[in-house]
């Protein structure tokens, strides 16, 4: 390490930014479509209707209990294939971790939303309310503030676990650490430097997190 | 002229355990029927099963002749008419006490916000809590937040209030501003269905009282009658315990 040679960082430096917008589009990407889908399966989850109940119970456990490499290689090489009748590994990265964060988010949504009293409820139907006037007047208002920290946590790893669709090909900041890593055949300049990046977008959330939480 | 509620053989049970058996009212429009009787005997199962929050497993109710578990049913539309005040409040915590009381009408009454609002003062002017109107519910007593409760449901403009025990969570000393609300509505003509323990106000407000055991009404009478001249042996040893 006494070797550091900070030229290579300089060499590849536009190539990490770029990375690094990559890492943060489709991280945002992730967890937004990622919270819709979880939201729209928690809603399934706690339906009484078994038809909607057991196959997202069925999704969750499959996602969960999968690896997430294994995941973006399916949606990558089967299921975006199949669809587009091409290869896109943007396209593919962002799928895979939608539809990865929806089966953790759904969890957080259910959680939150059962965590509200009852009577909140009850006092909202009472008043003639329709079911989902109550949960976006009166349920979700209150339980989403009660999900941020579980939400934050859901991000963070999302961010983290963006760096595995290096895998196939997607230009996020962990593509080009190997690329730099390939390229020189050097270990600690291209990956120190990922890492550093990675931990101020962490870091960074984590931070803007504290910071609704004290808001709300 | 139609009873505005029939109740009809209901019966409620979680399992084995029967919690309403067959029970059989009907209250008029602009009556006060307070339903007493010792805890566990179902009064506020059947108090909810009035705008069905709990589902009856037979019999039916009927609000306006219209039955709220029949097939073409809109129970939004019924609970809409059918105010009800809880026990614990249940106050919106995520909203001021205004919007508390305008959310209602303007979601499912479709009024404007400006009409909701205005509402919604003179509500609380009727409740004497306009200086509250800017306030969250966390920074209310129990009393007040109760009052608000009560301009909450009074906002759809109900044609019936249900009251399950409105007073037992508060202070002594804030259970008169409460019942004092109540008083008023009665003497507005409100058709009222009050679960309550307290006896005074059964008997100065109630047209009727019902009394309630093990799921069973027991007896039903005018206050005066109940009261000095209860017929069935439980209602007298019930009487004698609270009085």
């Amino acid at each position: 390490m006494s070797d550091f040679n900070f030229d290579i960082i300089w060499g590849y430096f536009p190539l990490f930014m770029r990375g690094t917008l990559y890492t943060i589009g489709i991280s945002v990407s992730g967890i937004v479509l990622g919270s819709l889908l979880g939201l729209i399966i928690a809603m399934c989850n706690m339906s009484r209707l078994w038809f909607l109940k057991y196959p997202v119970q069925g999704y969750i456990h499959f996602f969960r209990g999968t690896p997430l490499m294994l995941q973006i290689l399916i949606v990558h090489f089967g299921v975006v294939y199949s669809i587009l009748g091409t290869t896109n590994a943007i396209v593919a990265a962002i799928t895979a971790l939608a539809l990865n964060a929806a089966a953790y988010t759904a969890e957080i949504f259910r959680a939150g939303i059962q965590s509200i009293d009852k009577g909140q409820s009850e006092a909202a139907y009472s008043l003639g309310m329709k079911k989902w006037q109550v949960m976006r007047y009166v349920v979700l208002p209150q339980a989403t503030k009660r999900m941020i920290p579980a939400f934050g946590n859901e991000f963070i790893v999302l961010i983290k676990d963006s760096s595995l669709v290096a895998v196939i090909a997607a230009p996020e900041l962990m593509y080009w650490a190997k690329a730099a890593n390939a390229q020189y055949t050097r270990v600690w300049e291209p990956y120190l430097t990922a890492a550093c990046i990675y931990l101020a977008l962490t870091y960074s959330l984590h931070k803007l997190l504290q910071y609704i939480e004290r808001k709300m | 002229m139609e009873p505005i509620i029939q109740v009809k053989s209901l019966t409620k049970s979680y399992g084995s355990n029967t919690v309403l058996a067959d029970i059989e009212l009907e209250i008029d429009r602009r009556e006060v029927v307070v339903v007493i009787g010792p805890s566990g005997s179902g009064k506020s199962t059947f108090l909810r099963c009035l705008n069905l929050l709990e589902k009856p497993n037979g019999g039916e109710v009927l609000i306006e002749g219209r039955s709220l578990t029949g097939k073409g049913t809109n129970i939004e539309e019924i609970r809409a008419e059918v105010g009800m005040v809880f026990q614990n409040f249940n106050l919106f915590p995520h909203m001021k006490v205004i919007d508390n009381i305008a959310l209602a009408p303007v979601k499912v009454r479709k009024w404007s916000t400006e009409q909701a609002r205005k509402k919604a003062m003179e509500l609380l002017y009727k409740v004497g809590l306009t200086e509250k109107a800017e306030a969250y519910p966390g920074s209310l007593s129990g009393g007040q937040a109760q009052r608000v409760a009560i301009a909450r449901a009074l906002a759809m403009e109900p044609k019936i209030m249900l009251f399950d025990e409105p007073t037992s969570a508060l202070d002594p000393e804030m259970i008169g501003e409460v019942l004092a609300v109540m008083k008023d509505l009665a003497r507005e003509g409100m058709t009222m269905v009050v679960v309550t323990h307290e006896m005074g106000f059964a008997r100065e407000v109630g047209d009727r009282i019902v009394f309630m055991e093990q799921g069973r009404v027991l007896e039903i009478a005018k206050p005066d009658e109940l009261f000095d001249h209860p017929k069935h042996e439980r209602t007298k040893e019930f009487l004698s315990k609270i009085l």
